[in-house]
């Protein structure tokens, strides 16, 4: 059971139990929808900018407890930064999951991502970790699209 | 007295330790476990006979095609056909991919085609695909609250008609185990002129097959659920339906004569089999049914049956669990089912820290869970090898599921 107490962490049960930023809000610049195909988990994400700030990230999902988690804990980290910040954050993220454990974020930037440290250890889970993020930076890059029209 | 522990001993994987238990394997729908007669067919063939069949005309040559042509034998005599309707694919995919693009030489937009709500996406994506391409249009069964096909209300909707030209349905369900009334089907469809598709990959694998009787003119499956490897499927026809399609792939062994102006194409089963087939997988497919008539289908079919019954008892006992399909009576070993407030890929994750090995998601059939209402659902599945015990660990960590997120989701009080 230690490595399950390791992926579900208090930090992760808390946002699934009580996601923030949960619902889907107007107005906003990008809709996307991403679904992880394997276990037919479905997110739709809005996008709303302020210049180059992002004023708001709002969604609506169904899914289980990692990926709804890991997308309540990605729109604190965002909300109020810059894309590019965004952006960062989530190679950063990315490349925490990815490192099978050898990999730490920071706890002063990543706040409670941290918690998902223990996904690193079971590489079927990272898909579920990263819906979120990944929905985020499409997001994102369709309003930078958008930009250089 | 069907002696299961006797069985287990040939599948070495089933003596493994998972997570420091050992191994429940019960997510045989997806794939079944393989014995050792199986594994060491195929590394004979490969060790001693490999050649390229029908080709190569030397010695092992010989010995290849002999043993791929057997292999088609083996299948023939297992499900009541007859060798030239047998057609190795690579997969039941592919099986149903071949039946949908070949018959739908005829489709126009005028024409019906009929699937089922229940099917797995590879008896769906394949003919949506051909009504895309031909302009005919798609129509559903729909299923009862408990998984049955709706015949009452297909009959209410006429939807099979004279426009039907093709029904395709599965034989059993691979989430709710619930067999499609082929018969009635297939004479009503028939009435109409209609060819009927069965998808046979959850059935042929747990009971004695006569694909005559299905009464289906296509039936489809597939080897590694049945004890085989996995790149092996096949695809029964009628003759003289097989000897009216066109060719599906294109290549070497599906032809007769090749001139630069056109060509002529091989009699079935030939004509569907371009390129180098799976020769070792067809050995070890013939391995496998070798393997399950030792024991005998009727035996196998018994043992499922006992152990199905036994399942929906015992998970009857687990609170808040809700069954996808039939809870009781005749139905397959798959039982597909959801927990309130834990979603599968979680509950598959704690079962899997208990060494149980179950499938959890939409199982390839995500139109009949939105039929139910939920997004997704574990399955857990038998085979020959499964026994109580094993149904015993399933139910006992389904318990401690609910334990460990009840605790930590939903007893945590004052936050809701």
């Amino acid at each position: 059971m230690t490595d399950l107490t390791a992926l579900y962490q208090d930090i992760i049960l808390d946002h699934y139990r009580a996601k923030h930023h949960s619902g889907l809000r107007d107005p906003y610049q990008v809709e996307v929808t991403h679904v992880n195909p394997s276990c037919g988990d479905e997110l739709e994400l809005r996008l709303s900018l302020d210049g180059d700030t992002i004023r708001d990230v709002s969604y609506q999902a169904q899914g289980c407890s990692i990926s709804q988690a890991s997308t309540s804990v990605m729109t604190d980290l965002v909300i109020g930064g810059t894309r590019d910040h965004a952006l960062t954050l989530y190679d950063g993220f990315l490349a925490m999951l990815e490192g099978r454990g050898e990999v730490e974020l920071d706890e002063e930037v990543y706040e409670d991502a941290i918690a998902f440290n223990g996904v690193a250890q079971f590489p079927a889970r990272v898909k579920c970790a990263m819906l979120g993020w990944a929905a985020l930076r499409d997001a994102i890059l369709r309003t930078q699209g958008g930009d250089n029209e | 007295m069907y002696d299961v522990a006797a069985v287990r001993e040939d599948f070495p994987i089933l003596s493994r330790m998972i997570a420091g238990r050992p191994l429940c394997y019960l997510d045989s729908a997806n794939t079944s476990q393989k014995p050792a007669q199986v594994v060491d067919a195929i590394a004979d063939h490969y060790l001693h006979h490999n050649a390229n069949v029908a080709r190569a005309m030397h010695t092992l040559g010989m010995e290849s095609t002999v043993a791929f042509e057997a292999a088609r034998t083996s299948v023939a005599r297992f499900i009541g056909a007859d060798d030239h309707e047998i057609v190795f694919t690579k997969n039941a995919s592919e099986a149903l991919n071949l039946a949908a693009h070949t018959l739908s030489s005829r489709l126009g937009p005028q024409d019906e085609v009929v699937v089922s709500v229940a099917e797995h996406h590879s008896n769906i994506v394949p003919w949506q695909l051909a009504c895309e391409r031909t302009g005919a249009t798609l129509r559903w069964f729909d299923v009862t609250d408990d998984g049955h096909i709706d015949l009452d209300k297909a009959h209410a909707e006429s939807l099979i008609n004279e426009r039907t030209r093709i029904v395709s349905v599965t034989a059993m369900s691979n989430v709710t185990g619930v067999g499609a009334p082929l018969a009635q089907i297939a004479s009503w469809a028939h009435s109409m002129g209609a060819v009927v598709v069965a998808d046979a990959s959850q059935l042929v694998p747990h009971a004695p097959t006569n694909v005559a009787d299905l009464g289906a003119d296509i039936v489809v499956f597939t080897g590694h659920k049945m004890l085989g490897p996995t790149g092996v499927g096949v695809l029964w026809g009628r003759y003289d339906l097989l000897a009216s399609l066109p060719p599906f792939l294109g290549g070497g062994e599906m032809i007769e004569i090749v001139r630069m102006t056109g060509s002529t194409y091989a009699r079935p089963p030939h004509r569907f089999e371009a390129g180098t087939p799976p020769i070792a997988q067809a050995v070890g497919l013939g391995a496998a049914i070798d393997y399950l008539e030792a024991i005998g289908m009727e035996r196998i079919a018994e043992h499922d049956r006992a152990i199905t019954a036994y399942a929906l008892r015992r998970l009857a006992e687990v609170p808040t669990l809700r069954i996808l399909g039939p809870t009781s009576g005749e139905r397959g070993s798959a039982i597909s089912f959801t927990l309130a407030d834990v979603h599968p890929h979680d509950i598959m994750q704690i079962l899997d820290s208990h060494g149980v090995a179950v499938r959890g998601g939409h199982h390839c059939a995500r139109p009949l869970h939105e039929r139910f209402g939920v997004q997704a659902s574990v399955r857990a599945s038998a085979y020959l090898y499964t026994t109580t015990d094993e149904i015993d660990t399933l139910v006992e960590a389904l318990m401690d599921t609910l334990a460990f997120f009840k605790v930590r989701v939903d007893d945590e009080g004052g936050q809701s």
